[in-house]
This record gives C-alpha cells, structure tokens and sequence, in this order.
C-alpha cells in the first residue's frame, strides 16, 4: 500500500488507456540531450551499418532519400515521465535498411553525431518496429529533437530512439550504451517500468 | 548499485525560496546517500489511489538520510503546485533513487569546473557548489547563474557565502532587472558573457550547464562556438510540462 500524501490529488490529469504506467501526458515536446546539439551538413551525412566481420553498408543523404519511405503515427514514452501520443513521422523502416546486410547477430548499438550509443536487439529493429526518421508532424527533424535523422523505435522508452543517429554496429552479445553505462535499464520497455538499473 | 524500489519519505522542512519556489527537506529512511547532481523520482498519492510521479534535481549531496529539492512551480502543473504551496513538513510521499549517472560531480578531478545555471536549473549545480566547497575544491569552480531578477534566485544568500574568500567565482546575469546598484548590463547569456565569466576553453574545464530548454540550448551552442569541446559539455535540460 503506497503512502498516501495528505491533501493529493486537487489538479489531477486526464488518464489515458495508451498511457504506460507512471507516465503523464504532455502536449509540448521536451528535450533532453546530455549535452550540445550536434550540427551536421546534408552532404556530410552518412548512414551506416556495420556487421560484426566488419563489412559496413552506408547510405549518403540522397540515397537514404530514394529508399522506400514510410509514414510512422505512434505514441513515445521518456523515462522521465511524459508521453506524447498520435505522433506523426516519415522515414526509413529497418527492415529494408536491415535487408542490405547478412548477419546472425543478436543486438545492435547505435551510434550518433556527438558520440552518444544506446543498445538494442536486433529482433526489436525488425518487423516494423523501428525506423531511421528525419520528419516530425510534416515538418524535417529539428536538430534539438535528433534532426537530420534519429532512430525511432517507439516501443521502448524514447532514450533509445538515437537522435542524430548515423549508424548502427551489429553484435553478438548486448553491451550497455550511453545512459545504459549510466543508471537506465538494458532493455526499456515502459509497460513494464524497465527504467533504471 | 541499482535503484530498488519507492522508499517513504517525510516531509521535515519546508522554506519559501523564491516567490515561486521552495525549498523541501524530505527525511528517507535507509537513503543510501548520493552523488552532487543526481536526481530523484517522487510519486504522490491521492486518498483514492490516483498517483503522479515526478523527477526532481537534489540539492544536496553525499551520506545522511535527509535530501533536499528546490521545486519551482509550474503553474498548470499538478505535481509541483502541491510541493510549493501545499506541502507541510509532517507530510509523506514517497522517493526512488537516487538517478542518473551522468550529470554528476565527484571529488578528485585535477580539471577547474565551470557551472551555468539558468533559474531553477541552479538546483543539481548547487549540490556540486556545495560538494566542491566541502571537499577544498571551490578555488577551481566558477559559477555563472542566470535569474529574471534577484529575488527569483535560489539559493542566493548561500551563494553569496560561498563565493567569498577563495571561494566559488560567482557571476549573476540579470535578464530582466538588476538589484540596486548593479554596474552590468541586462540580458541573456552570451558569447561575450561567456568569455568574461567562464572558464577559458584553454583551461580545459569540464562545463555543466542546466536549465530551461531554451537556455541550454543557446548557452550550449555559444560554448561550442568559443571553442570547448562537445565532449566537455555536459547539460540537462528541464522542458515541456
């Protein structure tokens, strides 16, 4: 039996069934980076995804552009709490980028501009559960939310959604990203509360 | 370590810091302590079982079982307006923590500290002012805290203490109006504030930076324009609701 704060509950929020436990909706779009935004050109850009043997198959800007794209309406869900949903994007599904390359590995670690990783099995990138996106609600992707391009995969708490994303290194064996090193959960599923250590 | 599980906590003082924020001391039984800059989950619960959860930076930092938060309050909020105006010390909720290890500052780096703080983002940065001064490491931190006015600082008395003597190098930024007497000029932080009140990139400091999204942003970006090495730029934004 939790512990009940006298006088709780006055201004409470409106419920939602699509709502994870402990998270609370919001209509803004928070930011959290751990640290400055990286700037990156069209024409610098590369996409990438490196096996475990070492072969990498990259895409530049315009390439990435001329493959099949797809539109993404979701809810997403921060650890930190707020979820957003009937969100809309476009981008790349996985699963076609995931074609160009032969491979038994088991997980992934993505890897952005300005250095940041998270971790991810590889089954969780495929079957339309995740994308390369670079548009949000029919607009391009701001640099503060990821822009040109972040991971999207909506299914597990948004840390793992890369922003600036500009690749993916398969692996055998799961390994902790960024904020996993950092106190957050392997796997982060927000049904089940996978938030912290 | 891992987290564990939500832990009671006792409201034990509660202190008006600004016109909008105030200062909670919460007493949690079994607290393991915690690092300058880490936060903490907080979940209140209604007398019909209706709960809310929240993160909130800790003020305070190391052994003990008391923890303190400064809360600002966000005026269409539900968590926050109850921490600020309602709560009484005797009051309970609940904690689980303490989170994050990232945003964090730890005695026994040789490198100086550079801090910048817009409004309540003042909250983590304080915890590390306070761990630097404690362990004789004030000298290598500069402070640079950006507020509307001087009553919307938290912390200012505190502040001024420790910024005395061989202590923190404190600089204020005033956006919107100075206190009598002030001699600077008003307006958000910018490159030429940075070069006259930070660490220089050559110094090779280690720069936290908290605040609104807006704030981190820009100050983010002018830091890297001057030079400091995104690596060495670590932020935490507060943002949205």
């Amino acid at each position: 039996m939790a512990v009940v704060s006298r006088g709780f509950g006055a201004r409470r929020r409106e419920s939602d069934p699509r709502l994870p436990p402990g998270q609370y909706l919001t209509e803004d779009f928070p930011v959290l980076s751990a640290g400055p935004t990286p700037r990156i050109d069209l024409d610098q850009w590369r996409f990438g995804i490196r096996t475990g043997g070492g072969a990498e198959v990259s895409w530049t800007w315009d390439e990435f552009q001329a493959l099949p794209i797809e539109d993404v309406d979701t809810d997403i869900h921060c650890v930190t709490r707020w979820s957003k949903l009937g969100t809309s994007w476009r981008g790349v599904s996985l699963d076609t980028l995931l074609e160009s390359v032969e491979s038994d590995a088991s997980y992934a670690m993505a890897h952005s501009y300005g250095g940041y990783t998270t971790n991810i099995p590889l089954d969780e990138l495929r079957d339309g559960q995740a994308w390369v996106a670079f548009e949000f609600e029919g607009e391009p992707l701001d640099p503060e939310h990821g822009g040109p391009a972040r991971l999207l995969v909506p299914h597990l708490y948004f840390w793992k959604s890369a922003k600036w994303v500009r690749g993916l290194t398969l692996m055998d064996d799961d390994e902790p990203g960024f904020w996993e090193q950092n106190g957050y959960n392997m796997h982060g599923d927000p049904w089940t509360e996978e938030r912290y250590w | 370590m891992t987290v564990g599980g939500w832990q009671p906590a006792r409201v034990v003082d509660a202190v008006a810091a600004t016109p909008s924020a105030r200062l909670l001391k919460l007493q949690v039984p079994g607290w393991p302590g915690n690092d300058a800059g880490q936060h903490v989950d907080i979940r209140l619960t209604a007398e019909d079982g209706y709960q809310a959860v929240r993160s909130y930076s800790i003020g305070s930092y190391g052994p003990g079982d008391t923890i303190e938060l400064a809360v600002d309050e966000i005026p269409e909020g539900e968590v926050s307006p109850y921490l600020v105006r309602d709560v009484l010390p005797g009051d309970e909720l609940e904690v689980k923590g303490p989170l994050g290890g990232y945003f964090v500052w730890r005695p026994g780096g040789v490198e100086p500290v550079q801090l910048i703080a817009g409004g309540s983002g003042i909250v983590p940065l304080m915890a590390m002012v306070r761990a630097a001064r404690d362990a004789g490491a004030a000298a290598s931190f500069r402070l640079l805290y950006s507020v509307r006015t001087a009553e919307d600082a938290i912390y200012r008395d505190e502040l001024g203490r420790v910024a005395t003597d061989g202590g923190v190098g404190l600089t204020w930024r005033y956006t919107r109006a100075a206190p009598t007497g002030w001699q600077g000029r008003l307006g958000r932080v910018d490159g030429d504030v940075l070069r006259g009140a930070t660490w220089d990139p050559d110094r090779q400091p280690i720069v936290y930076v908290c605040g609104p999204t807006g704030f981190v942003e820009h100050v983010a970006d002018a830091l890297v324009q001057l030079g400091h090495p995104s690596a060495r730029i670590r932020t935490e934004r507060f943002g949205g609701a």
